[in-house]
């Protein structure tokens, strides 16, 4: 079975029967950021849906189970009731500032799935940055909040805000040197490299203890920077109401909502191409069919989903201070001490190749 | 440094931000005023005045029958002990001879809602402290006390079972075999809750040191109940004061000495071993008899002063009742737990943050209906 993933070769091969070379690659982006944007939103929405399933399975509830077959049809339903919703606000706030906030973070989400490779040939943009780009556009989401929160004229709003601006740029540290310690073993910023580096073996495997260890800074890390439980200072419900974006209904509060599950999803991607082979299965059971690398992926990845999903659900919430604790007198330096490991490891040649 | 600092345009000040009358941690109409600088609380000003209704004048026009009925909406989580602390005023105002059965029935389904009140505390607690699976687990349980109450009395929250002189009718023929069944199952699922909550070091961490009362702080603002005996002061009305059938059973007072979140905590979850205990010795024995003695239709009690105090889920309930001789009293005042224990939230607040504040009011258990009659 010969199915041709690599959608931009073929997008573009397809225009450019019947348009100028320039317009075609145009009109190839602008497809492909459709075909994305509505993946992605789907899939966001399902997200949310498996929040909810997951969250009853722990509770002792049923979950959804009315619009649709299993609940299926219930996040689609919540959507279509948000989009018809009216978009009120204060009288007092920024308008600007407070219309522009959402899309600053939904579009930061979006961007930063057009570099995972899905498998060797699905991959919308293919740069030798990968790492460094994933890193930098994730960062312009706290933008949206912060700016959402202080628009919204709103004090609750604002503590919010506030909240996650030095919570993810904290975070955001530990983030970006556990991957670093990744890159050192690869010696590529490259993903789609990253994961064919990994045919000898997982980078977890590969590079036992400094990985693992990178990897368990990395999920509690990643975790924060989503602003989940337990690191929901953001929105810290019993404290906060609804934190920063207390003020906002309607379709714009679907934006903060829907960037929330898809970055849970980016974080879980990045792990997934990072630590665990990306669309690699395991042993090369399955290397002749390569399409089915799409599923390996999205498998591993609604694991490490599910992960973060059991550690919202079991965990209470830490404090403000208590986590900045963790973050500056743990994570930061274990993570710096651990470069040190892995570039020893490296240097020494004892990782675990097969 | 310090210097530039002075010198540059920047001020900061404090800030003032109301929390409630809607608030998801008030959990009511309470109204805090706090004034913050950054994350840390300055100071809490408790604004009350939402849920007044004016209990006690109401309860200079009601006769003594229907005085018990109001303070069902008081202490909704522990109505039944309310309604028994009324009972017993105008009972001991008029001594009544009271059967053994009513008075072991009375203790039995006392410490039911005890149990059912601290398995609700501990579910909203844990979603105070961002743990939102510990309501649904907290729910689970009360429910099965709560089918065991509709049983007998048709009342889930508001029983209005006890009347002056009695119960207002016998229990249902299951509530022996049901209630039996429900200690053996809360028997197995309060461990649950060390495992899923307590052992937490997140949650430790969010509780251990945070909102301390010192013992003399605590006898100096009235604090009574759990609040109370996790600061170490000894005050178990059940203990000090025995009522009903209080006085044939043996059980332990919890107490804990560190006085923060977490002994308060610690206080609560022995309180349910020490209930379950207490059921387990009156339920197989209650004696035989009559549920209610004969008393006049309209009640008139001596003139006089009459107090009684019992232990609610929340700490020390009295009830004053200063009569003139005629089918209503003269005037009813409410000594409520809650009352006293919110007066020392600004006490323990401060200084700390937001958190903090959420966790030492979520380990105070305010019902506002209580605070605000």
């Amino acid at each position: 079975m010969n199915i041709s993933l690599n959608i931009t070769k073929t997008i573009t091969e397809l225009l450019s029967g019947f348009m100028p070379e320039g317009a075609a690659n145009i009109g190839a982006m602008v497809t492909i950021a459709l075909i994305y944007l509505a993946i992605f939103a789907v899939a966001g929405l399902y997200l949310v849906l498996l929040e909810r399933k997951v969250a009853a399975w722990f509770q002792l509830r049923l979950g959804p189970n009315r619009v649709g077959p299993w609940g299926l049809l219930q996040t689609m339903a919540d959507a279509l009731k948000l989009v018809s919703k009216e978009l009120t606000g204060t009288v007092k706030a920024d308008k600007f500032l407070y219309n522009l906030a959402p899309y600053f973070v939904i579009v930061s989400s979006l961007m930063a799935l057009a570099v995972f490779p899905f498998t060797k040939e699905f991959q919308a943009f293919d740069i030798n940055i990968g790492i460094f780009f994933l890193i930098a556009i994730s960062s312009i989401g706290v933008i949206g909040i912060l700016l959402g929160g202080w628009a919204s004229n709103n004090k609750f709003a604002l503590i919010g805000a506030m909240r996650s601006g030095v919570q993810t740029i904290s975070y955001e540290l530990s983030v970006g040197l556990s991957l670093l310690t990744m890159v050192l073993l690869t010696g590529t910023l490259q993903l789609s490299e990253i994961v064919e580096v990994q045919k000898n073996g997982w980078l977890i495997v590969q590079g036992h203890i400094p990985a693992i260890i990178a990897f368990m800074i990395y999920m509690i890390a990643g975790t924060a920077e989503t602003n989940r439980a337990p690191f929901d200072m953001v929105e810290a419900e019993s404290e906060l109401g609804a934190g920063f974006h207390t003020e906002y209904s309607g379709m714009k509060f679907a934006y903060f909502f829907l960037a929330e599950f898809i970055n849970m999803f980016i974080i879980a991607a990045i792990a997934t191409t990072v630590f665990f082979g990306g669309w690699l299965s395991p042993f090369g059971i399955t290397e002749s069919i390569p399409w089915l690398g799409v599923f390996w992926f999205i498998g591993k990845t609604f694991l490490l989903v599910f992960l973060m999903m059991w550690f919202r659900w079991t965990f209470p919430r830490l404090r403000v201070d208590q986590l900045l604790t963790l973050e500056w007198k743990y994570l930061l330096p274990l993570n710096l001490l651990n470069i040190i490991l892995m570039a020893v490891i490296v240097w020494l040649n004892l990782t675990i190749q097969f | 440094m310090d210097t530039t600092i002075a010198n540059s345009n920047f001020k900061s000040e404090e800030y003032f931000i109301n929390m409630g009358p809607q608030h998801p941690a008030t959990h009511g109409v309470l109204r805090l005023l706090l004034t913050i600088d950054g994350e840390i609380i300055k100071k809490v000003e408790p604004d009350l005045g939402y849920i007044h209704r004016s209990i006690e004048k109401m309860c200079e026009r009601d006769s003594y029958q229907q005085i018990v009925h109001l303070t069902d909406r008081m202490d909704y989580l522990s109505s039944h002990i309310n309604n028994e602390a009324v009972c017993l005023t105008v009972e001991n105002a008029l001594q009544l001879e009271i059967p053994d059965r009513v008075k072991v029935i009375r203790t039995i389904i006392g410490e039911l809602t005890r149990i059912a009140s601290h398995t609700l505390w501990w579910g909203v607690m844990g979603m105070d402290v961002g743990a939102l699976t510990t309501y649904f687990y907290g729910f689970r349980d009360r429910e099965m006390i709560n089918d065991i109450f509709e049983e007998t009395c048709g009342a889930r929250l508001t029983m209005n079972y006890n009347i002056p002189g009695g119960l207002m009718f016998d229990i249902h023929p299951n509530f022996v075999k049901r209630t039996k069944e429900f200690i053996a199952h809360f028997k197995t699922k309060l461990p649950e809750y060390d495992t899923l909550l307590t052992g937490n070091v997140i949650f430790q961490k969010r509780m251990k040191g945070v909102g301390v009362l010192t013992k003399e702080d605590a006898i100096s603002f009235g604090a009574s109940g759990p609040v109370g005996r996790g600061s170490g002061y000894s005050c178990d009305v059940r203990k000090y004061h025995p009522y009903s059938a209080l006085d044939k059973v043996t059980f332990n007072e919890a107490l804990k000495t560190e006085g923060d979140s977490f002994a308060r905590y610690q206080v609560r979850i022995q309180e349910m071993w020490e209930s379950m205990s207490i059921i387990e010795q009156l339920i197989d024995n209650i004696p035989e008899g009559d549920v209610q003695v004969a008393t006049n239709a309209v009640i008139k009690l001596p003139k006089g002063e009459f107090y009684q105090k019992v232990e609610t889920a929340r700490g020390e309930l009295g009830v004053y009742i200063n009569s003139t001789g005629t089918k209503n009293p003269y005037r009813v005042k409410f000594r409520s737990p809650g009352f006293s224990n919110l007066s020392l939230l600004n006490h323990i607040a401060v200084g700390g943050k937001i958190g903090d504040l959420v966790a030492s009011m979520a380990t105070l258990d305010l019902v506002i209906p209580d605070i605000d009659r």
